[in-house]
Order: structure tokens, then C-alpha cells, then sequence
């Protein structure tokens, strides 16, 4: 059977300084995706590689890597792709390494929070026994926005990220998006604050590469400057408007 | 969490060339200097006009100072570099306007072929005045 | 808001992120915000495999349909397993659930007027299956997650492994868990404990389950004494890819695609399913029940007329006749998986299929307000077994369980920690000698590798406790799996890091694999009759008299396994035939 090398970088906290790469050959398989040959050098191999993984169908969002210096789910690249190889694979960058490919990713989760990522809504109209109506077409308004399964590739592409790890970020700003748009939602003004300030939407230099990582078409790029304009519409509205009208 | 940990913790630095490092970071990059271009084009334009305002004499001069092969040089460069400033934008325009006709979305390529129209439009009807 | 300082202490614990988790996290903290409570998972909540659900979640809102429908279609569907006392209000509050979850921002699939659609799922007799395109359980995940993280009493513990249930006296109060980025090990001491720990489908070799789906919390349970239920019931879905396991959601076959084997031809007309019609006719040849689907698989292979692979047998799931838009609109998930995994386009190509594991419908036995039968314990999800699945679950009959037992996890472990009294002193000897095992666990220098086992026993389930099982396959495997477990407790786990050992999770994961595939098999090869999921070869038929009733596996003090039997509720259906496509 024909072989690829892997270079694989590590990173044993508790035994080395530096990171390090180190290089396994494994098989290459027509079916097999950089996962499945992670998992041959940890069943086969070398059982100290640690990285994540869950659902390998490309949903449930864990596996994400920098193969060949591009952020990629493993799951979903496969080595023919690559060969002959060999084929680098490192952890998301722009994040902090806690081992080998996992990275650190609690900076995110709180930013998730931060932007409210629920619905806000006066309930007290609503009849809990039926549906809030909402048509196709106002479901298309957020539908792909709503598509962001937190993989992180979109953060570890960002250069602004990158360069300060402050601004919001993609995905986070793609998910308020994803509510301030969604016809059963009303916190659009709730969640401008965080929107609109320097480490919000204007953090974003428009650089567009968060929508070619995606794996999922989300477009966050798209979302941060629809963002801009309402954060901007409602900023003129503020300076040239008695509140009454606005 | 333990604190031994997160100092621990492997920080990855962001090189001092990443810009370099991938054609699409080069294209933005490229984007962002470019409005030096349009700057310029803007200050050139204030020059001209206190040309005009301070009579004919320093009108002359001022068209004699652009005539200058070095200035002409400046001037095409300057447009080279606006043009793609221009088109990198357009790029990336459908992404950010949504436009809806009729309950479905406007397709990114119209809207940018729109762009482009209105652009050859405005700078045809300029070529006329000059020209004319 | 996540990490919590040493030995902490809260109101209710819950063990697991998933669906059925989150739910019953905003349960509690709705039940009395005062309450503090904790959700620990080894995997980021919105990791969890409810992410993977594609097809739907049924509840009865169509005009033409009604509860007692949904109800019969599940206990039929069941093979008369379920508990019609839990099946009943399970589906009058299932169509509860749903609304919530709209409310709550779900984006599920409208009609053009903006009403929620529904679609027809297998072995249901009206269209009532709720759906998100494809993505439904990844909408409701993702739906919950976002919503739980308004509620501040929620503490979370992500990517925190539990390994103990620590039971003081016959009360369950708190676990003992591993943070994993540190590898700290903590007690997490609580008045009452939530087990939502998800299904155990990795015990197989070929399973749609994601890799974290290793039957931890039935293992938690198991081993401090509460009994597991009708642990024999597995269920294979019909339709997987081949080699990855991904699986084909059964709304394909519900938007029209036909299930053909290697003649073209729609080969379940001859396993008495219906006559093959060009539209879809509900309960009826491909919208038939998963149980008999895979069957129908396993005859057509032995008839020779499936086709070859280097991955064994497949037949064709045919979706081109569909056509490109319809595909796009109900299906995308369908056509992205076949396109990145299979290289294949469902709207031009046959899509190769094959039965897989899918889903457990044993588990923890509870009541219906979700307690197990230890003080402080609750149980929802696929982790637990109410049951409403019987011997057979309802694709999409699921995600609403794990909303509505959920939910009664929720409430009933709040009432209990507002009315429990303190935790006394013993459980801290226990955690201690928990923390004892687990230094050992990551000190050792086994000679025999973990994934040799875990393979090993894979292999043993799939052989004698598959489709089609026979009491001397299955002895056989009582033995095998004595055995795996003696080489396991000598096993190494070749990592001694603290930092995020992903070798010691699989360590403890093949542990709980190996007791839950211990009560699978034992209660298979105790069970002498085919029902449902479970098929005999050696007692081809149903037998009510023996069998009308849920086996409750013990674990014994040696690590043997004890099968006792409870009868089945039945309120308002007696045992019937099961009819389907006539
Ligand atoms: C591919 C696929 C498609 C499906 N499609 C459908 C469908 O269309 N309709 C339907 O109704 N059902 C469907 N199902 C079934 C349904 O998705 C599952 O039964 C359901 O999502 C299980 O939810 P849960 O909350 O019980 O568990 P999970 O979502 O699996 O969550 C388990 C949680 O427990 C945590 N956990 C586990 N062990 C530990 C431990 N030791 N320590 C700490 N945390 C732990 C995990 O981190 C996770 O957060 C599908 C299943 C699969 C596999």
C-alpha cells in the first residue's frame, strides 16, 4: 500500500518548552480524511497525539486543524487531496495551544455569550400553544447565519483576530446577526452595545477571509458589514433624532 | 483553573510578514493601501481648484507642473492603484449589501455587474465633458 | 462562569451537555433560580451527538392528527415494549416541547403561510415529524445552547469527564470528574444528580454514533447499583454509508427515495412491507420501521442479491427521481454528506447503504418523572429508558423524548434538592479513593493496548449481539467479554500527561463500554423470543407470556450481570400485530 507522510506538530507542556513536528507515515487511503489518519497514528502509532474529535460528519464542529496551513475540519480533508504529500497539519492558529492540536477556546465562548445570542422579546402577548409565525422568505433573512456550528476556522483565518485577540470576531458577530434578524427577535438594540464598539464591528478590516473558511457557507464577513451599517444607521439616527422618533 | 497551566499554555505569534503569506491577505492588504491613491487624487484636486481660484497665471502654471513627465507618472500610477482599489471593493460589495426585489435576493453577480455599469456610466459622461 | 473553584458544591449536577442535559439545565434554573446548577460534559455542550440528529422530532400538530395516533404508532412501532403511561403523556407534552423550542428561536422548516411543517417519518401513520431541513438536532443544540447561556445560575464544566457516582447510603450525591485541560481531579459534590449522558452506539464497529457516544452515564449508573432496561434493544438504522458510518437520514426515503438492491429492484415488497407505490404511502414499504427495513437487508443479502463492496454488502438508496431543487430544499445535509464523504451526488448517483448501529433504546431505568431507582438519581435521554421506545424506537421520536424527559429530569431533581438534606461526610473517603484509582489508572504500565481491546470487543457485539443473534453466539460473548474485561484492568494507558489525555478518556470509556456490552449481551441471550430489535434466530417469534416485559440488568458484586424482569404498562392498546403497508 502507498504511503503519506504526516508532519505533525507537538506540543507537551509538561516536558517541553517549544513546539515540535514530528513525522509519521501512514497510509493513504482513497477514503480517508487527515482524521482517519490521525487515528491510525494514535491506534497504531503513537497513542500520545492528542487533538479532538467527535462526529466526523462535519456538524459537530471539534476537529478543526491548520492542514497544509490552511484552516480546515480534518473530517471533511482527504489526504488523496494532498498527495503526495507530506502534508503538515498544526493546530488553529491564532489561539493559544494547550496540547499537540488542541487549542485553547474559552475567549471564545465568552464572546458568544456576550453578544446574547438568544431571542429577546416581549413574551407576554405570546400563546404558548401555538407557533410564532415566520414565512420562508423571513427565515432566508437569517437562515445561513444561523449555520455556524463554533468550529473555529473562521477565528483562526482572521487576521485581525490574529493581530489582537479583543475584537469579537467572526462567528460571534455572525450569531447576533443571526438574531438580530430573525422576525421573532427584538434585541437588536440590546445587543448594539457590544456590536457597535471598537472590539466590535469596527474592529472588522473587511479582509473577507472568515467566509472562505467556512465550512458551512455562513458568510460572517457578510454579517460583520450589514452589522456596520446598522450600528452606523443607528448611530446617525442617535446624534440627529429626538429619541421619540427613533 | 489552574495558573501553572495557562502559563503553560503555547501562545502562537502572528509573524511579521503574515500579510505575505497568503494571496488573499496580499489582495486586502493591497486594498487598504491602495486608498493612498484616492487620497491623493482628493489633495490633487484641492490644488487644482486654488489654481483656478488664484486666476488664470497660476492656472497655467499648475497645468504646466502636471505636465511634468514625473507627475504624469504619479498621476497614472495613482490611477492604476484606484482602479484596483475600486475593483477590489466592488468584489466584495454583494457580500455586503443585501438587496431584496420582490421577496429573493438580488444575486451578488448582478449587483456587482450593476456596479460596474454605473461606474463606466458616471466616467463616460466625464470623458464627454472633457472631450467636448 | 465556566471554571469553578476546588470541590465544588451545587443544588443539581448534571452529567451531560446534550439535548437532554441543556433542557434539564433550564428546567432547574426555571424550576427556582436560586437553585445552583451544573452541567458537566466531556465535549463543549454544542459538541454533544444531538448536533448529528438530521431527519426530525415528532409531535402531533397536523389538523388530521391526533395524540392517540402518535401514540398507537409508537407502542405498535415498539413491538408493545413501551410503557403506554410514559408514551401517553410523552406525546401530549412532546408538542409542548416543540412550541418551547420555537419560541426559543428554533428555526424549524414553514410552510409558505408560516405555520411549522412536518414530514413523514418511518412506521408513523400521519406526516408529524417537525424538521429543520436536515440539521434538526444541529438546530436544537445549537438552539438550546445559545438560549441556556441567558440563565446565570448555569455553571458549566466543559470538557470535564465524570467517572464516579458518589453514593452515600443508598443516596446519590455528586460525582467525581476530571477536568481535562489540567487534568485536575475534583468532586463535585450535589444534592441531586442528572445522568443525560447520551447512547453508547461506539461499543459497535460500525455506528453512526460520534466517537464521545460510549455509554458513559449508563456505566455511572450501572455500577452504584441502579439497574439498566431492555439493554438488548438496539437498533440498526437501514441506512448508512458505507465504511464511515455517516448516516443517511430516514427523511430521504420520506421525501420519495426507494431503497433498491443490486437489480434495481424495490426489494421490501417481498419482506411483506407493501406494494411498491411511485409517492411515498406512509407506514408502507421504505417508510416502514427501522427494525424490519434492516432485516429486510440482511435476507436480501443472504439471497445474494445485494451489492459487493470492499465494505461488505450494500444496496442503492435512489433520490435521483427527487430532482436537484427538491434535494437542495429538504435534503441538503444528505447531498453535502455524499458529496464530501462518498464523492457522490444524490442527485445524479445511487447512494450505497448499509443497516448500522443508531441508537440505544435501553438504558438507566427511570419512572416517568425521570428518577432511576436510587435516591438523588435522575435519568433523560438516550442514556435512560422511560420507556417510550420499547423494542423499537420511531426515527424522530428522540429529539422530542430528550426535550420532555428532559425537562422532567429538570423539574423533578429540583424539587428533590430543595426538599434533600445536606450531604454528609462519607462521600469525601469515597472521592478520595476514586482519585486513588484514577493515579493508578495514569501510572500504569499495561502491556496491552486499549484500542486492541476496544476493536476486540466490537467485534464480539456486532458478531453475536447484530441483527440476528443465536444463544450459542451469545454465550460465547458473555465469555469473550470476561475476558476483554480481564485484559482491560491490566491494560496501560501510555500516556501519563496531565494535559488534555485523550488516552485515559478512552481508558475509562472502554471501561463503561465493556459493562453496558456485558447487560446488551446478557439480557439478549436471556430474552428467548424475537421482538422488535432483538430477532432470535433460535425463537423466531413474539412471545407475550414470557417476555411481555422490560429485563432490568444488575450488576453484581463480583461484576457479573443479573437479570431480573418488570412487567410493561399497558393502559389503553393490547398486544397486536404489528401491520404494516396493508
Ligand atoms: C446520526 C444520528 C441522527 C439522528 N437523527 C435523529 C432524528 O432525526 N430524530 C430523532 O428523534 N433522533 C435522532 N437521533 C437520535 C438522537 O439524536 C439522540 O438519541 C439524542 O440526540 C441523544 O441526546 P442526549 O441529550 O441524550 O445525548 P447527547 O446529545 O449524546 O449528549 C450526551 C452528553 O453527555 C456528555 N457526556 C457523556 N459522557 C460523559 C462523561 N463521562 N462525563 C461528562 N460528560 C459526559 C457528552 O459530553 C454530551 O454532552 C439521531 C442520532 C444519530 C446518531
Amino acid at each position: 500500500m502507498k504511503e503519506i507522510t504526516l508532519r505533525v506538530f507537538r506540543y507537551r507542556p509538561e516536558t517541553e518548552a517549544e513546539p515540535t513536528f514530528q513525522e509519521y507515515a501512514v497510509p493513504l487511503r482513497d477514503d480517508w480524511a487527515v482524521l482517519d489518519a490521525l487515528n491510525y497514528v494514535k491506534e497504531e502509532i503513537d497513542p500520545t497525539l492528542s487533538y479532538r474529535w467527535s462526529c466526523r460528519m462535519g456538524i459537530c464542529g471539534s476537529c478543526g486543524m491548520t492542514v497544509n496551513g490552511d484552516p480546515k475540519l480534518s473530517c471533511g480533508t482527504f489526504l488523496v487531496d494532498h498527495a503526495p504529500g507530506p502534508i503538515t497539519v498544526e493546530p488553529l492558529r491564532n489561539f493559544p495551544v494547550i496540547r499537540d492540536l488542541v487549542i485553547e477556546m474559552t475567549d471564545f465562548m465568552q464572546k458568544l455569550g456576550a453578544v446574547q445570542p438568544w431571542i429577546i422579546r416581549d413574551e407576554s402577548d405570546d400563546d404558548p400553544h401555538t407557533e410564532l409565525l415566520q414565512t420562508p422568505s423571513e427565515m432566508d433573512d437569517y437562515k445561513r447565519y444561523s449555520m455556524c456550528i463554533n468550529c473555529m476556522l473562521c477565528y483562526s483565518a482572521c487576521p485581525v483576530y490574529g493581530l489582537d485577540s479583543k475584537f469579537i470576531g467572526p462567528a460571534a458577530i455572525a450569531l447576533a446577526q443571526r438574531y438580530n434578524l430573525d422576525s421573532r427577535d427584538e434585541g437588536q438594540e440590546e445587543r448594539l452595545d457590544v456590536l457597535s464598539d471598537d472590539e466590535g464591528v469596527w474592529g472588522c478590516t473587511f479582509v473577507g477571509e472568515c467566509t472562505r473558511a467556512c465550512p458551512k457557507g455562513v458568510d460572517p464577513a457578510g454579517a460583520i458589514q450589514r452589522a456596520k451599517l446598522i450600528a452606523a444607521n443607528e448611530a446617525v439616527k442617535a446624534f440627529l433624532l429626538p429619541r421619540w422618533v427613533r | 483553573m489552574t495558573t501553572g497551566l495557562w502559563q503553560r499554555l503555547h501562545r502562537q505569534r502572528v509573524p511579521l510578514l503574515w500579510w505575505t503569506s497568503r494571496r488573499t491577505y496580499l489582495l486586502f492588504v493591497l486594498r487598504e493601501l491602495t486608498s493612498v491613491a484616492v487620497v491623493w487624487f482628493v489633495v490633487y484636486l484641492l490644488l487644482l481648484v486654488r489654481a483656478v481660484g488664484a486666476g488664470p497665471g497660476e492656472y497655467e502654471r499648475f497645468l504646466d507642473w502636471s505636465a511634468r513627465p514625473w507627475m504624469v507618472a504619479i498621476n497614472a500610477l495613482a490611477l492604476a492603484l484606484a482602479v484596483l482599489h475600486t475593483i477590489t471593493w466592488f468584489m466584495v460589495t454583494p457580500q455586503a449589501m443585501v438587496l431584496k426585489v420582490r421577496g429573493h435576493r438580488v444575486p451578488g453577480l448582478v449587483l456587482a455587474g450593476a456596479l460596474y455599469v454605473a461606474w463606466f456610466a458616471v466616467s463616460a459622461v466625464i470623458l464627454l465633458l472633457v472631450l467636448s | 462562569m465556566t471554571a469553578p473553584d476546588a470541590a465544588s458544591a451545587h443544588d443539581v449536577v448534571i452529567v451531560g451537555g446534550g439535548g437532554a442535559g441543556l433542557r434539564a439545565a433550564i428546567a432547574v434554573a426555571e424550576a427556582d433560580p436560586r437553585l445552583s446548577v451544573a452541567v458537566v460534559s466531556k465535549v463543549y455542550p454544542m459538541r454533544s451527538h444531538t448536533v448529528s440528529a438530521e431527519g426530525g422530532a415528532a409531535a402531533a400538530i397536523a389538523a388530521e392528527d391526533s395524540f392517540d395516533e402518535h401514540a398507537y404508532d409508537t407502542v405498535s412501532g415498539g413491538d408493545w415494549l413501551c410503557d403506554q403511561d410514559a408514551v401517553e403523556l410523552f406525546v401530549h407534552e412532546a408538542r409542548a416541547e416543540l412550541l418551547r423550542l420555537e419560541h426559543w428561536g428554533c428555526p424549524w422548516s414553514r410552510t409558505p403561510d408560516g405555520h411549522v411543517a412536518v414530514r413523514a417519518f418511518g412506521g408513523m401513520k400521519k406526516m408529524r415529524t417537525w424538521f429543520a431541513a436536515d440539521k434538526t438536532g444541529f438546530h436544537l443544540l445549537h438552539t438550546l445552547f445559545q438560549t441556556s447561556l441567558k440563565y446565570r445560575p448555569v455553571t458549566r464544566y466543559d470538557e470535564w469527564y465524570a467517572t464516579r457516582l458518589l453514593v452515600d447510603d443508598g443516596r446519590v450525591c455528586g460525582v467525581v470528574a476530571i477536568e481535562l485541560m489540567t487534568g485536575r481531579i475534583e468532586t463535585i459534590a450535589a444534592k441531586a444528580v442528572v445522568l443525560a449522558t447520551g447512547g453508547g452506539g461506539r461499543v459497535f464497529p460500525f455506528t453512526t454514533n460520534a466517537n464521545i457516544c460510549t455509554g458513559d452515564g449508563m456505566a455511572l449508573a450501572y455500577r452504584a447499583g441502579a439497574p439498566l432496561k431492555d439493554m438488548e434493544f438496539v437498533q440498526y438504522h437501514p441506512t448508512g454509508l458505507p465504511f464511515t458510518g455517516i448516516l443517511i437520514t430516514e427523511a430521504a426515503r420520506a421525501e420519495g427515495g426507494w431503497l433498491l438492491n443490486k437489480d434495481g429492484y424495490r426489494y421490501l415488497q417481498d419482506y411483506d412491507l407493501g406494494t411498491p407505490t411511485p409517492e411515498p404511502v406512509l407506514r408502507s414499504m421504505e417508510l416502514g420501521p427501522r427494525d424490519r427495513l434492516s432485516q429486510a437487508f440482511v435476507h436480501e443479502a443472504a439471497k445474494g442479491r445485494t451489492i459487493d463492496t470492499q465494505y461488505g454488502p450494500v444496496v442503492h438508496l435512489d433520490l435521483r427521481h427527487l430532482g436537484a431543487e427538491k434535494i437542495e430544499a429538504k435534503l441538503p445535509m444528505v447531498r453535502e454528506l455524499c458529496r464530501d464523504y462518498e464523492r457522490i451526488d444524490p442527485v445524479r448517483d445511487l447512494v450505497p447503504v448499509r443497516p448500522v448501529v443508531h441508537y440505544m433504546m435501553g438504558g438507566v431505568h427511570t419512572d416517568v418523572l425521570a428518577a432511576a431507582p436510587l435516591d438523588g438519581l435522575f435519568a433523560a435521554g438516550e442514556t435512560a429508558c422511560v420507556s417510550i421506545n420499547g423494542a423499537n424506537r420511531l426515527g424522530s421520536n428522540s429529539l422530542p423524548e430528550i426535550l420532555v424527559f428532559g425537562a422532567r429530569a429538570g423539574a423533578a431533581a429540583a424539587a428533590y434538592a430543595m426538599e434533600a438534606p445536606p450531604i454528609g461526610a462519607a462521600v469525601t473517603a469515597q472521592a478520595a479513593d476514586e482519585t486513588r484509582r484514577l493515579e493508578r489508572l495514569l501510572a500504569s504500565d499495561g502491556s496491552e493496548s486499549v484500542a486492541a481491546i476496544r476493536t476486540a470487543m466490537q467485534h464480539t457485539l456486532e458478531g453475536a449481539a447484530g441483527i440476528y443473534r443465536d444463544s450459542d453466539t451469545l454465550a460465547k460473548a458473555v465469555d469473550t467479554l470476561r475476558e476483554l474485561q480481564e485484559r482491560a484492568a491490566v491494560a496501560g494507558v501510555g500516556d501519563r500527561s496531565r494535559t488534555f489525555n485523550t488516552q485515559l478518556v478512552g481508558a475509562l470509556e472502554l471501561a463503561a463500554m465493556l459493562d453496558i456490552a456485558e447487560s446488551i449481551v446478557h439480557s439478549a441471550l436471556r430474552r428467548e423470543e424475537s421482538r422488535g430489535a432483538h430477532q432470535r434466530t433460535d425463537f423466531p417469534a413474539r412471545d407475550d407470556v414470557r417476555f411481555l416485559a422490560h429485563s432490568m440488568a444488575y450488576r453484581e458484586a463480583d461484576g457479573g450481570c443479573r437479570i431480573e424482569y418488570q412487567p410493561v404498562t399497558v393502559t389503553r392498546w393490547p398486544p397486536g400485530e404489528r401491520v404494516y403497508g396493508r
